[in-house]
């Protein structure tokens, strides 16, 4: 199936990432991010779920919840092209919210058929939901799973649930006598224990969640397949969200080494600091257009999409470390403190960078489609 | 690696139909004799002349010039050189040998010839009869373009020329050189004014070619010193003192940058050489023997030809996204940085090769076991050319910081 030229990227989605652009550029700066999260800069600090419920709902109730949810269920049935320019804006924000996840558990409840309908109905009528998916390793192929279900009751414990503590709903991969299966459940069932992570990222909550018998709805007993079918979309929107943070590192630290003078000149005058800083653009921009033609092809040409995706996330996640220790490095003293904003954007790229698998990873799953699939 | 299918408007959709049609009949065989990696390092006529007959046949049918309008000898069609180079890259065609007439001669007289001169010169460098190349850099004058003191002092209605070019490549075949110098030594920039000039007619009259020897052997570039060369006035493009601005439009289009797609046939290597792309180094991978088992099971070997793949796709995608508006901040950020990627690619996939090939990378042209015929040190090694010439990598990127980045410019 052929491709558009244009990503198939319309004047509906040049609408919505131009909207979320303003919305966050006119309500959420970097200096209210650091108001909200960054009040407490002790290492040892208990986890806090920090964030914007009051903005956070005007996104919901613009419909941002609901973009791939399809329209049978009462969504919008967006291109992926469209919901990764969101993405990308939500990420240049770094705004702690539960749109990833509440995206990410629409396309796994999408690949799971007629039983995920239900649940996708209530993310259309306003549900946000967390993915439990991984277990102690941070592995998600389904067969590793740490939970187990059985018939309507969950057991076990999952791991690196990220948004958990922002969601009202959970979808989880537990093993059920057929191999494993995806559940759908209220976060607030009895026998749900959500044990927030105390971790480096201020910008996001990451929980590890435990099951005591939690009544939930099955909604597919073929995980493995359905999981596998959404990775695709997954990891282009994580991409994205990486390729939206890394903007924002590039020009705020481009604007600081214009402004910041040294030797009589501006910082950005000295090749050793221009260089690095032109490199950092080369591979934002390399990994925004693999991230757009990823999602084309998750959008036009799916027997690709996997490929596509890896090149994407792996070029994302090289890009994310690089432009994350340029712009501290960049910002010389002052990007080593707690009060530049530099280190919100940071943390979260670091956390971004590992959690669906590193660049490393993704490049060794691409060799195995295109050098050992491929004769 | 694999080209995705993209959407073609109608009228580019029937060009390609048309384009491949003819294509299918008449794509060369096999060249008569042994052709050179690119264009570049075109060494004997008989090179040139098999390459300039291909160039001929593909004008003839409509694949070169196609988005020039039709006085000055294009094809008048909106957006279809791109659809030409491709199909004429899937269908394996020799490359075409005037490159540096089509890339970068072609725009610059377009957009600031005289338009009796347009008609006159672009006919005949679209279909290659005519080669052209560029006199920009001289031994004092090289990342420091503007620094060019090739004179030219006023004589009536002519000018007569005097000064040193080099790193000119295909001087030796050229009948015309595009050629920036000085017609005003009180100041720099606009000081410089920009000239076409018959230089096959000129030799030993005033201009004298001499090969250089490149770190491969090879010949293709030159120096050409200029002794008192009379040139009418006719010649200059756009005003006197504008050089500086015209050199733009040429520089812009060398490094893919402008807005004429510039015709493209086997990309920079003809089809019986190898392709330096990252497709060829899986398949060089399978074929080498490394540490008991094919290099592409080596983990190490596996994650840099993927590294080399996810460029190249990029670079492409790259050029995808450049034609959607909504998804740019900057109007030039991506076009101004072909040129460093292309090279900088090139240049990593070639050494990678070297490394895959391990010992047998010592192996060159002569000897009968060097693995892909030696070609791939050979285009290492040239890789430096393409990340030299044309404004060097260190050059590209004070360019990207200061025009896209707003950073202060470095001296």
């Amino acid at each position: 199936m052929a491709q558009p030229d244009d990503f198939g990227f319309g004047e509906e989605a040049a609408l919505l990432k131009e909207s979320a652009r303003k919305l966050f550029s006119e309500h959420f700066s970097a200096g209210t991010l650091h108001a909200l999260v960054a009040g407490d800069p002790d290492p040892n600090r208990a986890p806090q779920v920090q964030w914007d419920m009051e903005l956070w709902q005007q996104m919901v109730d613009l419909g941002w919840t609901l973009l791939a949810v399809p329209e049978a269920q009462g969504g919008v049935g967006m291109p992926l092209v469209g919901v990764a320019g969101l993405v990308e804006e939500a990420g240049r924000a770094a705004f702690p919210c539960p749109l990833l996840s509440t995206l990410s558990a629409s396309y796994i409840l999408a690949a799971a058929g007629a039983g995920g309908e239900a649940a996708l109905a209530d993310i259309a009528g306003g549900a946000t939901a967390a993915l439990v998916i991984s277990n102690e390793h941070g592995s998600w192929t389904g067969a590793e799973t740490s939970v187990s279900g059985e018939g309507d009751s969950l057991q076990g414990t999952g791991y690196f649930v990220q948004d958990a503590g922002k969601v009202s709903h959970l979808l989880v991969c537990a093993s059920a006598e057929s191999g494993p299966a995806l559940y759908w459940l209220p976060v607030d069932t009895d026998g749900v224990t959500v044990a927030q992570d105390a971790i480096v990222d201020l910008t996001r909550d990451q929980a590890h969640i435990s099951f005591d018998g939690a009544a939930a709805r099955r909604v597919c007993t073929d995980a493995a397949s359905a999981l596998s079918e959404a990775m695709p979309a997954i990891w282009t929107l994580y991409a994205a969200d990486m390729v939206g943070a890394g903007e924002w590192q590039l020009q705020t630290t481009v604007e600081y080494v214009n402004q910041r003078q040294q030797f009589d000149k501006p910082l950005g005058f000295f090749q050793a600091v221009k260089h690095p800083l032109v490199n950092v653009m080369v591979m934002i921009d390399q990994a925004k257009s693999l991230v757009y033609n990823a999602a084309c092809a998750v959008d036009c040409e799916v027997e690709k999409a996997a490929r596509y995706a890896h090149m994407a996330q792996a070029s994302a996640s090289d890009m994310a470390a690089f432009a994350s220790s340029r712009s501290v490095q960049m910002h010389g003293g002052i990007g080593f403190t707690w009060e530049c904003y530099v280190h919100l954007f940071f943390k979260r790229q670091k956390h971004t960078e590992m959690l669906w698998g590193d660049a490393v990873w993704h490049r060794a799953r691409l060799a195995e489609l295109l050098i050992d699939n491929a004769a | 690696m694999a080209e995705q299918g993209v959407k073609d408007t109608p009228e580019q959709a029937q060009f390609r139909q048309q384009a491949r049609a003819w294509l299918a009949e008449n794509t060369p065989g096999e060249p008569p004799v042994r052709m050179p990696l690119t264009p570049l390092e075109i060494m004997t006529e008989d090179q040139l002349h098999y390459l300039q007959a291909w160039q001929k046949a593909a004008y003839d049918a409509g694949l070169i010039g196609c988005d020039y309008p039709v006085e000055v000898g294009g094809g008048g069609r909106a957006n279809c050189q791109r659809i030409a180079n491709e199909e004429m890259m899937a269908a394996g065609t020799p490359f075409l040998p005037n490159v540096i007439g089509l890339g970068m001669a072609a725009p610059t007289v377009f957009y600031h010839g005289q338009e009796e001169l347009k008609r006159r010169l672009l006919p005949r460098l679209f279909s290659g009869e005519d080669i052209w190349c560029q006199g920009f850099s001289e031994p004092g004058a090289g990342s420091d373009l503007a620094n060019v003191q090739t004179f030219a002092e006023r004589k009536g209605d002519k000018w007569v020329i005097n000064g040193h070019k080099v790193w000119t490549s295909l001087a030796h075949f050229a009948e015309w050189m595009i050629l920036l110098l000085r017609t005003d030594k009180s100041v720099k920039h606009d000081g410089l004014s920009y000239f076409v000039v018959p230089i096959r007619p000129a030799l030993g009259k005033g201009v004298t070619v001499r090969p250089l020897i490149k770190m491969t052997g090879e010949t293709g570039f030159n120096e050409v010193i200029f002794e008192d060369l009379e040139v009418e006035d006719s010649y200059r493009l756009d005003e006197l003192g504008k050089g500086w601005q015209v050199a733009m439009t040429t520089l812009l289009h060398e490094r893919g940058a402008g807005d004429l797609v510039t015709p493209r046939s086997g990309g920079m290597q003809t089809r019986s050489a190898h392709i330096t792309s990252a497709r060829t180094l899986v398949a060089l991978s399978r074929q080498t023997w490394r540490n008991g088992a094919p290099a592409c099971e080596d983990p190490i070997i596996r994650d840099r030809m993927m590294q080399q793949v996810i460029r190249e796709e990029g670079m492409a995608a790259n050029q995808r996204r450049s034609r959607v508006t909504a998804l740019q901040d900057h109007p030039m950020r991506l076009a101004l940085q072909n040129k460093l990627l292309m090279s900088e690619i090139a240049q990593d996939t070639a050494a990678i090769a070297m490394e895959i090939e391990g010992a047998a990378a010592s192996l060159y042209l002569a000897d009968d076991a060097a693995p892909a015929g030696g070609q791939w040190p050979m285009s290492y090694m040239n890789s430096f050319g393409f990340t030299i010439a044309a404004g060097t990598s260190e050059v590209q990127r004070n360019i990207l910081g200061e025009r896209v980045l707003g950073m202060a410019k470095s001296k």
